[in-house]
């Protein structure tokens, strides 16, 4: 449009007749008076493209706020691009959607190493990182780094549940240690270290890795077992959980079974391991569990089941990752309620940095996101369950802020 | 070189001067992702095109040439571009030791032995022993070069881009010209003679067991140099950056582009840099699907790859005076 | 000790995966002379076809021999549609050829039946043999499996005139040609055998590693290097060499030099052991003619 004196005549009056919130009307790149767009990076093919469906559903729930009317009158739309899980790739994506597509906000990125190659550049460019999708302790960094934020509760901080559960209930325990070899390992790894304390050395009798290119972890799981370890802490995605789960049924080993809340899923590890031989294992959650027999009739897990059927009919009814995707946009949409009309990007990241005891239907029964200027961990606390053959059964209560 | 190319190389490198000028900062970056593919390529297709020795592993060079330019950009803290011959150095050295044990290995056990070393090496990176330098499974974060200050005193202001894209296209014009005088003199027929009749090639009294080496470790150099950009471009490198699938790409960059022809690695950059784009765009469902389309199509319609199409059809328009038949070699490695 | 019948125990349940692959991927090479990357995800998609049977209510020998039947079909199938235009295609066209049919299986597998993991059935009781807890009896089963198939095959090609007519075709396709032998026809038997070698070794692999889309993609390297240290044109060698590369894995990595290089030493190893030995310990060893 051409400022011509007319034109800003016309615009004055606008502002002047109508009430004062059009005149408050900020907007960066990405936002108008009708739409906002966001952008998302996604491994739709490659090594990780099990983590895809994620994207798919953010985008079906989008699309069910904007039949709905959009969020304060305005569309969500979201442009999502494939990095395959490749850093370079990220980047250029990330790129794209800041320089060409012109996007408000990056939403959801995947992955520790894709989400390292763009931190230092979004910070740079000053356009938000939010709700990153993986638990490193790193997005929660607001002094160094003010324009990423991370959602899920970080991989230490449950590695240190799990530690000091283990101190309260069994302080003589001999603790094997199965983790895959990436910073999601390492960071777990740590996590559970750093919470025994002194004591890791002495319990921690035996940590073995496996790649995520292994094809069982059989050779791994007998290492743990001759260790004489009456305890393990079974830090593995899905498939190699299920495996580990039933390789040590097989073999007669029945330490006390940690597994981390990445596996946790009754549909899709419990089940292929089989539900008989995953009886007592611990783990945290701070989502429902759409599988779990206990939240059947729960009105999140029927509206979610809803909400599949229409905006996401491909979608696997079974699979975390479209129960996740579903939660994570409604903290999304939830930060552009409260952004307004002052879409500008500093004005999200401050939204996003102030959300208050904010809890969707999606989140366990006590579990609520507190973010602050200086406290950018939306989740940080987490439920101990157990598994009783059947559902995850709550005990003690909840862990964290 | 007749009179034709050389128009056609100074048109290409014109244009490849004002392209930064006349489009984004973002898909500058893309082109120069594909200088450093193209630079790569070339490598491989030294070895492979060239002297017939297959290999499923570059992916390991481009990382030990991204790793050297990380490290000695922050921990030795050494200029950027000083990084890069020695990248190169350091992979000509790996590139060679290699090739001397896979001497003895043809064909299929020659693909074992660099599918092997594609397939360690993100796993050596990661080594708790070598954390110290390789930053582990976390990485190395590298700061982007800003352009030289004396270009603004020449009312020259490029931004980081725009100045990457240049370096990349300086080094990349300098390794195709190397490749060039390479592949016309002594060594380059030795190699093509080792490719196309071993034996013959030994009884002409050409050692072979120096040049395949020789070869290797050039071919390793000049991935490794196009490692060492995309760390620089890219400001980032983890062991995740160079999964088994880069050295994947990377052969079927040379097969698209064209075996055993220089311009046909930049054929190649530009297929592995752009039609993955494409095939996102077209699908979310299975981006995958719809690029092994695009692979089959392109092998289907040009099965000497894109350089051995336009040979093809250069050699068709301007043969209808002669009435020679045309035809164009394939090449067997 | 006990770990080390243990770990060479499950080197063997594991070797059996990498033999199977292994057997296919030399049944492919004995027709064509090339190594069939695909090889691992044409297992992996029969494998979900067979899984779609069972689901559909199919009983699973049922379900088994179905997917056998088919899956050498497709191999058939595929050797017509998509690899018979290539054939007199440079040899790395052709493999990039392979290349597009592994991405295209992977990603379509993944789009319609979903990334996430599922549990395969195994025809194998459930509970270990003799009580031991070493091995489940579907490992022991899937090596006995993996054992009869190449018995079969041995018969088939040794016995049988279209197995003898295959043999003749792969050998010495001019001559065959002159005593009557259809040799496109033969190639094309030879992919469909090596898809239905694959299905089957799909099917035994399902229940150890969980189904998903990338269920072979680790094992394809396994399997590539047990067929060449066995000798990629003996199917008992690459039986052999499956089981080798699985116990000298698990030992390496459990007793010398830890998990996270084993991978890495045991292909030096193996790329050692070629050096020496270029046609793997049961090839034939070829002279080269000037």
């Amino acid at each position: 449009m051409k400022c011509t004196p007319i034109v800003l005549a016309a615009l004055l009056a606008a502002a002047l007749a109508s009430p004062a919130a059009l005149a408050q009307k900020k907007y960066d790149p990405g936002a108008s008076d009708k739409e906002i767009l966001i952008g998302n990076i996604n491994p739709y093919s490659g090594p990780a493209s099990a983590y895809g469906t994620i994207g798919r559903s953010i985008a079906a729930y989008f699309k069910k706020v904007n039949e709905e009317g959009g969020v304060n009158g305005r569309q969500i739309n979201m442009i999502s691009y494939d990095d395959g899980y490749s850093p370079p790739k990220t980047v250029e994506m990330a790129r794209k959607l800041v320089e060409q597509d012109k996007v408000l906000l990056i939403f959801q990125p995947l992955g520790t190493p894709p989400n390292s190659a763009i931190h230092k550049y979004m910070n740079a460019k000053k356009v938000p990182q939010l709700f990153v999708a993986t638990g490193a302790t790193k997005w929660n960094d607001p002094k160094k780094f003010p324009w990423t934020m991370g959602w899920q509760p970080n991989y230490q901080t449950e590695a240190n549940i799990y530690a000091q559960h283990i101190l309260q209930t069994k302080p003589n325990a001999k603790i094997a240690v199965l983790y895959q070899n990436d910073d999601y390992g390492k960071d777990y790894l740590k996590g559970l270290l750093d919470g025994l304390g002194d004591k890791a050395k002495t319990m921690v009798v035996k940590q073995v890795s496996y790649e995520v290119t292994d094809p069982t972890v059989d050779s791994q799981m007998a290492q743990l077992q001759a260790s004489g370890a009456d305890t393990f802490f079974n830090i593995t995605t899905p498939k190699f959980g299920a495996q580990a789960i039933r390789k040590a049924w097989d073999s007669g080993w029945k330490p006390v079974h940690y597994l981390n809340n990445v596996s946790a899923s009754i549909g899709t590890t419990l089940k292929p391991a089989g539900l008989d031989k995953s009886v007592g294992l611990i783990t945290t959650q701070y989502l429902k569990d759409q599988n779990d027999k206990a939240w059947a009739n729960d009105p999140a897990v029927v509206e979610w089941t809803a909400f599949m059927k229409k905006y996401y009919p491909d979608g696997n009814l079974i699979a975390t990752e479209n129960f996740y995707g579903w939660c994570v946009a409604q903290t999304m949409v939830q930060v552009i309620k409260q952004a307004g009309n002052d879409l500008t990007r500093a004005n999200v990241m401050k939204q996003a940095a102030s959300l208050k005891n904010f809890a969707p239907s999606c989140m366990l029964p006590g579990i609520k996101i507190n973010t602050s200027a200086t406290d950018f961990a939306p989740i940080e606390s987490v439920q101990l369950v157990r598994f009783d053959g059947k559902d995850w059964v709550r005990f003690g209560d909840i862990i964290g802020k | 070189m007749n009179k034709r190319t050389l128009i056609g190389i100074v048109l290409v490198l014109l244009l490849a001067c004002a392209l930064p000028f006349a489009v984004s900062e973002y898909r500058n970056f893309q082109f120069t992702l594909v200088l450093i593919y193209s630079i790569a390529l070339l490598g491989l297709n030294i070895l492979t095109g060239f002297n017939g020795q297959i290999s499923l592993g570059h992916g390991a060079f481009y990382a030990i040439g991204a790793y050297c330019a990380a490290i000695l950009m922050e921990q030795a803290g050494l200029p950027y571009w000083a990084t890069i011959p020695l990248a190169g150095a350091l992979c000509l050295g790996a590139g060679f030791l290699f090739g001397l044990p896979a001497l003895r290995l043809e064909g299929l056990y020659l693909a074992l032995a660099t599918f092997a070393l594609g397939v360690s090496l993100p796993q050596l990176l990661k080594y708790h022993r070598l954390e110290e330098w390789t930053g582990g499974v976390q990485g190395i974060v590298i700061t982007k070069p800003d352009a030289p200050e004396f270009l603004s005193g020449l009312n020259l202001a490029l931004n980081q881009d725009q100045w990457l894209y240049f370096f990349t296209l300086a080094v990349a014009v300098l390794m195709f010209l190397l490749a060039r005088n390479l592949l016309r003199g002594r060594i380059g027929r030795a190699m093509m003679a080792i490719r196309d009749n071993p034996i013959a090639a030994e009884a002409m009294g050409i050692n072979i067991s120096l040049v395949k080496s020789l070869t290797f470790g050039i071919s390793a150099m000049f991935t490794g140099i196009a490692g060492a950009l995309s760390a620089i471009a890219v400001q980032f490198v983890a062991p995740d950056s160079f999964n088994i699938f880069l050295s994947i790409t990377f052969l079927i960059g040379i097969v698209i582009g064209g075996l055993a022809s220089i311009p046909g690695a930049l054929y190649g950059a530009l297929f592995i840099q752009f039609v993955p784009n494409i095939a996102d765009e077209i699908s979310k469902a299975a981006p995958w699907a719809i690029f092994g389309l695009f692979l089959l199509g392109f092998t289907y319609l040009m099965p000497t790859g894109i350089a051995g199409a336009i040979r093809l059809g250069w050699v068709r328009l301007t043969r209808k005076a002669h009435h020679k038949p045309s035809r164009v070699t394939t090449i067997l490695p | 000790m006990d770990q080390f019948i243990h770990q060479v125990l499950a080197g063997l349940a594991t070797g059996g995966i990498y033999a199977s692959v292994a057997l296919a991927l030399v049944m492919i090479y004995q027709a064509t002379h090339l190594v069939n990357f695909a090889q691992g995800e044409l297992a992996m998609f029969s494998t979900y076809i067979a899984w779609a049977l069972i689901n559909a209510g199919l009983p699973y020998w049922g379900a088994f021999f179905l997917t056998v039947g088919f899956s050498f079909v497709l191999g058939v199938v595929i050797e017509r549609v998509i690899i018979r235009p290539v054939e007199n295609f440079p040899a790395l066209a052709v493999v990039v050829v392979f290349i597009a049919l592994l991405v295209i299986l992977n990603s379509v597998t993944g789009w319609i039946y979903s990334f996430t993991i599922k549990s395969f059935p195994s025809p194998f009781p459930e509970q270990t043999l003799f009580g031991n807890k070493y091995m489940s009896s579907h490992e022991i089963g899937a090596i006995g499996v993996t054992l009869v198939l190449l018995l079969l095959l041995y018969a088939f090609f040794r016995y049988t005139p279209l197995g003898l007519a295959m043999r003749a075709a792969a050998q010495n396709p001019e001559s065959s040609r002159l005593v009557g032998i259809r040799v496109g026809w033969m190639l094309a038997l030879g992919w469909g055998l090596a898809a239905a070698i694959g299905s089957v070794a799909g099917m035994m692999v399902a229940p150890i590693v969980f189904l998903d889309p990338n269920m072979m993609g680790g094992v394809l390297l396994y399997a590539f290097a047990a067929a060449l240290l066995g000798g990629i044109d003996s199917p008992g060698g690459a039986v052999f060499g499956g089981f080798l590369v699985g116990v000298l894995e698990n030992v390496l990595g459990a007793f010398v030099i830890g998990n996270e290089l084993k991978l890495a030493v045991a292909l030096v190893l193996i790329i050692g052991v070629l050096t020496v030995r270029p046609s793997g310990f049961f090839g034939k060893v070829h002279v080269t003619r000037v």
